[in-house]
């Protein structure tokens, strides 16, 4: 964990405190920063990325093409697990009110982001609106109709309720964080109780139907009642719910299983993108499986993280070299400053999208404009370290037993 | 200003002004050898690739009517895409030349396209006009566009694949063939309209319900990639919406001869 007082390296301070960690005993919550979350939240953070750029061939990559779950669930999870771990630690300290208060300030710095990036998106919407008018896409061409009645359109964005597309994962974030407090203080009393009763809300989630409203229609896309589980899971496991499974995540048969679900979730996949592949796939399969239901996190897509968690910690052990060395920097100073990050990443893919279309589309292109973009990113967030540490040191900063609000759950 | 006439390959590998200028220089050439060739004919190639097109679902009711009446009767039932605006629009808009493309190919059959071409209608709102399409044209195969209003104004996914198998039971029970077909590919606002759910649902709708699936979507950025059009193109550029829609009422011609194995009947034209 980076707090102002150790100045120093990300990475080193991370290791610092996870060699700490061995001499406490008990519960992982107490002690050091797993930096395996840092360096998978930045990893998320690049395959958001990616995948919102529209035509990238680059996105092959993304895990998205490969099974069931896609960067999203790796992200809220994350998310879950480190604001637990950080308001968590605050919460034992110092009191609810003072933990629910900061994460309510969390919430709010969300809320000041996605009214920023709404103001980017209709920059960039208001310019095609006024340079294209291809009349092969005059239907197309509607998306701006809502340019015509802006005092509905700007109050309902204000209100989270009309979200243009690759906006949804903030206002996910803001509701979560709301709700957080108690949840956060129950799962400290008695948290099997809590995590029972996300599964509840699931479960009625799916049975009655809730979700929240958007404008002009339908509801939100990430259904927040869905994806607290999620969420909240990752939270339980921060708070020692990853060492009570511990016994069976190192299990063989855990192993075997999960291997192969992700090799099914990867034959399905595989029947999307490869046609006539889709002739071999039983009808019987298809009507169990089908939708694979994004907005209200279905259960397959939920097994498909847990498989994939499964076998990243067989690979990834926590005081594996690789997380310290300056190869995983990148990744891990990303997923350190996620909000910011995950802000950047969404301008970032307008700005590649436009010089798609204004410039080139040509592969080259698209190769160049993703390493870019990945590029700005690190760059951006190395950047907010170094600022910090200058903080951290100017005289009149915070107190020293603060730790980091980057650093927890918010982001995106 | 974007010129009107593309060159084939590799439309757009070049920037700035530059580029544009080589591209009207390129454009005026080709425009005049156009002129000049025009008894040539297929100037561009549109063709679509096999693994675009090949569904695996039959049109049997299309079939048994076409060799037994000679005659195939289709609605094409859209919303904006499927027309093009101007005193030039409906003829040029792909269900006309859908209708020239299969009278060509099929000279014994009587082919009638009609259109039910409505904007700013939702796949709900085809869905409920699905009954009253029935009795009003007595269609034997019914084109379903689909996809784009519902992705703009971001409705449900399942409400829209409610929708979507309502209407193809509808017609499925009226003993009416259906072809469903996707959205545009449209690179410009693809940042914009999140068109992938909509895609997906369609496809599984169409798996499940055992009809074929115009990928236009697919067809169009196949297009697109290979450069035989440039559907980045700003302007105003009629040429290139008629030569599209051109492109998209072949293909779908060519679809519903495979997909009702006509192939005995046509004539053998290219494409």
């Amino acid at each position: 964990m980076k707090s102002p007082d150790t100045p120093a390296p990300v990475v080193t301070s991370g290791r610092d405190v996870t060699s700490g960690r061995d001499a406490t005993s008990g519960r992982e919550a107490t002690s050091g920063r797993d930096l395996r979350l840092d360096l998978f939240r930045g990893l998320a953070l690049w395959l958001i990325f990616l995948d919102h750029i529209p035509s990238n061939l680059v996105a092959w990559v993304t895990i998205r093409n490969y099974g069931f779950s896609d960067a999203t669930e790796i992200f809220v999870f994350v998310s879950g697990y480190t604001a637990a771990f950080v308001y968590g630690k605050e919460m034992r300290e110092r009191g609810f009110v003072v933990a629910g208060a900061r994460i309510l300030r969390r919430a709010w710095q969300i809320y000041v982001a996605h009214v920023f990036l709404f103001a980017i998106y209709l920059a960039e919407i208001s310019y095609v609106a006024v340079s294209f008018e291809n009349p092969l896409y005059a239907e197309e061409m509607n998306i701006l109709d809502f340019l015509k009645q802006p005092d509905v359109t700007i109050i309902q964005a204000l209100l989270l309720k009309f979200k243009p597309s690759n906006m949804d994962v903030l206002p996910l974030y803001i509701v979560l964080l709301l709700l957080f407090p108690p949840i956060l203080w129950l799962l400290q009393v008695r948290a099997t109780l809590a995590l029972g009763a996300s599964v509840l809300l699931y479960v009625l989630t799916w049975e009655f139907n809730w979700n929240l409203p958007s404008y002009p229609s339908g509801h939100w896309y990430f259904n927040p009642f869905a994806w607290q589980l999620l969420f909240v899971f990752g939270a339980w496991c921060a708070l020692g719910g990853a060492q009570r499974l511990s016994g069976v995540l190192r299990s063989r048969v855990t192993l075997a299983i999960a291997v192969a679900y992700l090799a099914f979730a990867f034959v399905i996949s595989l029947s999307w993108y490869l046609p006539g592949m889709s002739q071999y796939i039983p009808s019987a399969v298809e009507e169990v499986i089908y939708p694979i239901d994004k907005v209200n996190l279905d259960v397959l897509r939920f097994a498909h993280f847990l498989a994939l968690a499964v076998v990243t910690l067989q690979f990834v052990p926590r005081d594996a070299r690789f997380l310290q060395t300056r190869w995983a920097w990148p990744l891990v100073v990303c997923g350190q400053h996620s909000l910011e990050i995950f802000c950047l990443g969404v301008f970032l893919s307008f700005a590649a999208h436009f010089a798609m279309v204004e410039i080139s589309g040509s592969i080259w292109l698209q190769f160049l404009v993703s390493a870019l973009g990945i590029l700005v990113m690190v760059a951006a967030a190395g950047l907010i370290t170094w600022y910090k540490r200058l903080e951290g040191r100017s005289p009149g900063s915070r107190p020293r037993k603060m730790p980091d609000a980057d650093l927890a759950g918010g982001g995106a | 200003m974007k010129a009107q006439v593309k060159p084939r390959r590799k439309p757009r590998t070049m920037a700035g002004g530059m580029a544009t200028a080589i591209r009207s220089a390129v454009a005026a050439a080709l425009a005049l050898s156009l002129a000049g060739t025009a008894a040539l004919a297929e100037p561009f190639s549109c063709d679509i690739p096999g693994y675009l097109l090949v569904g695996g679902n039959d049109l049997k009711h299309v079939a048994e009517v076409v060799k037994n009446d000679h005659k195939l009767t289709i609605a094409v039932v859209g919303t904006g895409s499927s027309a093009l605006a101007g005193p030039d629009g409906p003829p040029s808009a792909y269900p006309a030349r859908l209708q020239a493309a299969l009278k060509q190919k099929l000279p014994s059959v009587a082919v009638k396209v009609v259109t039910l071409v409505r904007t700013r209608l939702s796949a709900d709102d085809l869905a409920k006009g699905m009954d009253k399409l029935l009795v009003d044209e007595k269609p034997d195969l019914v084109i379903w566009q689909s996809g784009t209003v519902d992705a703009m104004r971001r409705v449900e996914p399942d409400d829209f694949r409610a929708a979507l198998e309502e209407g193809v039971e509808t017609l499925q029970k009226a003993g009416v063939d259906v072809i469903l077909m996707n959205m545009q590919y449209s690179p410009r606002t693809e940042t914009m309209i999140a068109l992938g759910p909509y895609a997906d649902t369609m496809r599984v709708v169409a798996q499940q319900r055992e009809v074929p699936l115009f990928d236009r979507l697919a067809i169009m950025r196949y297009w697109s990639d290979v450069g035989a059009f440039d559907l980045y193109a700003a302007g105003r550029d009629n040429v290139l919406a008629h030569r599209v829609h051109d492109c998209i009422g072949r293909g779908i011609a060519s679809m519903i001869i495979d997909a009702a194995h006509l192939h005995g009947l046509s004539n053998k034209v290219s494409q």
